[in-house]
C-alpha cells in the first residue's frame, strides 16, 4: 500500500511541477493545489498506513490497533491553510487580470516604472 | 509554568481583531494600533526580565505534557528577537502615519501589521516544528496582504511571484515535516533533539536537514534562493518594505539557527560546511546587487541579503564567539535595516524619485537628515563603536577560530563593499549640486524623521553600550550551544 501511495504522490508532484512551469496563471494555481495535495498525502503515508481502529479509547481496542492520529491532525491544519492561500491566490489572479489585462506570466516580468 | 510568554503572541492578535470592526475611523485605528504594539512591547520586556532571572520558560498548550502537547518555549535568543520585532513594529506604525496614505489606513492596514507581528512573535516563540509552519503561514498571509495592499500594477505583478514562491516553499515545508516525522516519530523540537542523536542512519537525516535548509532558505533569501526578494520587496510602499526587510527574512534566519543548533547537528561536516559556503556566496551575490544599482531602495534591499549571509556564516561555525556574534548581528541588523529604510524613504519622498542620478545637494537643506543617514550607514558597515561592529567582530573571530578562516576574510573584505554601497547614496543624494526638492510640510517631515532619528539613536546605543547587552547575548548563545539546557527545561515541565 505504501508503494502505491508513494507512486501516486510522486505523480502528483510531477503534475504540479509541470503545471507551475506553464505560462498561464490559472494553470499555475491548479498546480499549487496539486502540490499541496501531494504534500498532505505524503504526511499521511509517512505516519504509516497500518492500524484499523480510530484513536479513541474504547473497550476491547488495543493501543497497537490505533491509527496514528497526529498525521491526521497535521493534514487538517495544512488543508485549511492551503485552502485559504489558494482562495487568496485566485482573487489575486482575477484582480491582476483586471488591472494588467493579461494572465501570461511572460508578460509580467520586470518593473516598468524603473528606468 | 507561566503564561507570560504567550502574551507577545496573543496581544497583537487581540488588538488586530478589535481594529477590524471600524476600518474607517483613522484616528481610532492609529491609537489602538500604537497601544497594541506598545502593550506587546511591555509584555515582552516583562518576559525578558523573567527569562533573565529564572532561565528558560516553557508552556505546553492545554496542559498536555511535552512532547505530546504543543510547546511554546522562550529562551533568551527568542525573547530578544520578540522584543526587537515588537519595538520595530511600534516605530513602523508611527512612521506609517504620514507615509502610507489615508486610503490604505482605511483598508485594514494596521490590523495586517498587527497580525504580521502575531505570526513573527509566534514563530520566534514556538517549540514545535509543525507549529512553526502554522505561524509561518500566519505571518505569510499578513505579508501577502501587506505587499499587495493598495493594488498598484507593480504590486499585483510582484505579489503573484512572491505568493507562488512562498506556496511552493510551504509545500516543501510540509513534505520536510512529513519526512522528519517518519524518521524521528516526533515534532517537538526538544524531543527531536533527544531522539535524533539516537538514530543511526545519519544519511537520511542529512537529507532532511538540507531540505529544511531549502525551505527556510526561501524565507531567509540565501543564495541561490534569494531571486524573488529584490523584485518583490521593491513593490510595496516604504513602511511595509521596512517591516518586511527588518522582520520577515530574519524569521527564516531564526528558523535555520534554531534547527541547525538544536537538532540537526549529527553531521556537521556536511550540513554546516554547506551552510558556511552558501552564506559566503550569499554575501557575494548581495554585494554585486548592492553595487550594481542606482536605485536607493534596491541598494538597501540587496544589503538585506548580505546581512543574512553574515549571520548564517556565524551560525555555521558553531563556536562560542561566532554564535554570540550571530545573535548580536541579527538584532543589530533588524534595527539598522528598519532605520535605513525609514531614512531612504524620506530621501525618496523629498526628491520624488528613487533614482540616485536625479538627486543631489540635500545636505544644504536637510543637514540633520544627512548626518543621521551617515551614522546609520557607518553602523551598517560596522565601523566602531557603532552597533554593527561588535557582532561582526565576534563572527570574524569565530571564523578564525574554526577551519573556515577564508570566510572571515571574505566578510572583512565585503564590509568595505557594504560601506561603499551605502556611502554612494550619501555622496549622490547629499553632496553635489542641489536638485529641486518636493516641497513638504514641516510637521509631516518631522513625523517621518523623528521615528527614524530615534531608531538610529537606539542602534548607536546598542553599539556603544554593547558591554551592557553582552550578558543577554552570551546567555542566548549559551542555550544555542548547549541544547541540553533547552531540552531539560522543556521536557521536565
Amino acid at each position: 500500500m505504501e508503494i502505491i501511495m508513494s507512486v501516486a504522490i510522486g505523480f502528483l508532484f510531477m503534475a504540479a511541477v509541470y503545471l507551475i512551469l506553464s505560462k498561464s496563471l490559472i494553470r499555475i494555481i491548479i498546480g499549487t493545489g496539486l502540490l499541496s495535495h501531494a504534500a498532505h498525502l505524503l504526511i499521511l503515508t509517512m505516519g504509516g498506513l497500518d492500524g484499523t481502529a480510530p484513536p479513541v479509547v474504547a473497550d476491547g481496542v488495543q493501543v497497537a490497533d490505533y491509527v496514528d492520529p497526529l498525521p491526521q491532525a497535521l493534514i487538517l491544519t495544512a488543508i485549511v491553510i492551503s485552502f485559504a492561500v489558494t482562495s487568496f491566490f485566485l482573487v489575486l489572479a482575477y484582480r491582476a487580470y483586471q488591472e494588467l489585462g493579461t494572465d501570461d506570466m511572460n508578460l509580467m516580468r520586470g518593473i516598468e516604472d524603473r528606468d | 509554568m507561566i503564561n507570560l510568554l504567550l502574551f507577545p503572541v496573543i496581544i497583537p492578535m487581540l488588538f488586530g481583531t478589535i481594529l477590524l470592526f471600524f476600518p474607517k475611523n483613522i484616528r481610532m485605528q492609529r491609537l489602538i494600533a500604537v497601544c497594541g504594539a506598545a502593550i506587546t512591547f511591555i509584555a515582552a520586556l516583562f518576559l525578558l526580565a523573567e527569562v533573565k532571572t529564572n532561565g528558560l520558560q516553557a508552556v505546553t498548550l492545554g496542559s498536555w505534557d511535552a512532547p505530546f502537547g504543543i510547546s511554546m518555549v522562550s529562551d533568551l535568543f527568542s525573547v530578544l528577537l520578540v522584543l526587537t520585532a515588537t519595538l520595530l513594529t511600534v516605530f513602523v506604525i508611527f512612521y506609517s502615519f504620514q507615509t502610507i496614505g489615508f486610503e490604505r489606513e482605511q483598508s485594514y492596514y494596521y490590523p495586517a501589521v498587527l497580525f504580521l507581528l502575531t505570526g513573527v512573535n509566534g514563530a520566534f516563540t514556538t517549540g514545535d516544528i509543525f507549529n512553526l509552519f502554522v505561524f509561518f503561514e500566519v505571518l505569510l498571509m499578513s505579508s501577502y496582504m501587506l505587499i499587495v495592499h493598495g493594488g498598484e500594477k507593480p504590486q499585483l505583478r510582484e505579489t503573484i511571484k512572491y505568493l507562488l514562491v512562498n506556496v511552493i516553499s510551504s509545500a516543501l515545508f510540509v513534505a520536510a515535516v512529513a519526512f522528519l516525522y517518519s524518521v524521528a516519530g516526533t515534532l517537538n523540537m526538544a524531543d527531536l533533539a533527544v531522539k535524533i542523536p539516537q538514530i543511526q542512519e545519519t544519511g537520511i537525516l542529512t537529507v532532511i536537514a538540507v531540505l529544511f535548509l531549502v525551505v527556510f532558505g526561501f524565507k531567509a533569501s540565501i543564495f541561490p534562493l534569494y531571486f524573488w526578494l529584490p523584485g518583490s520587496y521593491y513593490a510595496p510602499p516604504i513602511p511595509v518594505l521596512a517591516l518586511f526587510g527588518a522582520l520577515l527574512t530574519k524569521v527564516g534566519v531564526y528558523a535555520i539557527t534554531r534547527t541547525y543548533t538544536l537538532f540537526f547537528t549529527m553531521n556537521t561536516e556536511v550540513t554546516h560546511e554547506m551552510l558556511a559556503i552558501i552564506a559566503i556566496l550569499t554575501i557575494l551575490a548581495g554585494c554585486i546587487g548592492a553595487l550594481a544599482y542606482f536605485d536607493i531602495k534596491k541598494i538597501i534591499i540587496y544589503n538585506i541579503i548580505i546581512a543574512v549571509g553574515v549571520i548564517l556564516f556565524g551560525v555555521s561555525q558553531m563556536n562560542g564567539a561566532s554564535i554570540e556574534g550571530a545573535v548580536f548581528y541579527l538584532i543589530h541588523d533588524m534595527l539598522i535595516k528598519a532605520a535605513l529604510f525609514f531614512l531612504v524613504g524620506i530621501i525618496a519622498v523629498l526628491f520624488g524619485t528613487t533614482n540616485l542620478r536625479e538627486m543631489g545637494g540635500l545636505i544644504k537643506t536637510y543637514p540633520l537628515l544627512g548626518w543621521t543617514y551617515l551614522v546609520a550607514a557607518f553602523g551598517l558597515a560596522g565601523i566602531p563603536p557603532l552597533s554593527g561592529f561588535p557582532g561582526k567582530l565576534l563572527i570574524v573571530q569565530g571564523g578564525f577560530e574554526g577551519p573556515n578562516f577564508w570566510g572571515s576574510l571574505v566578510i572583512l573584505a565585503t564590509s568595505l563593499l557594504v560601506l561603499l554601497s551605502v556611502i554612494r547614496i550619501f555622496i549622490y543624494a547629499f553632496w553635489g549640486t542641489p536638485v529641486k526638492t518636493v516641497p513638504i510640510n514641516k510637521s509631516v517631515y518631522n513625523q517621518m524623521f523623528i521615528p527614524s532619528l530615534l531608531l538610529v539613536i537606539i542602534t548607536v546605543f546598542v553599539g556603544v553600550g554593547a558591554e551592557l547587552f553582552m550578558p543577554l547575548i552570551s546567555g542566548a548563545g549559551e542555550v544555542l550551544l548547549n541544547p541540553s539546557i533547552y531540552i531539560d527545561a522543556v521536557l521536565k515541565e
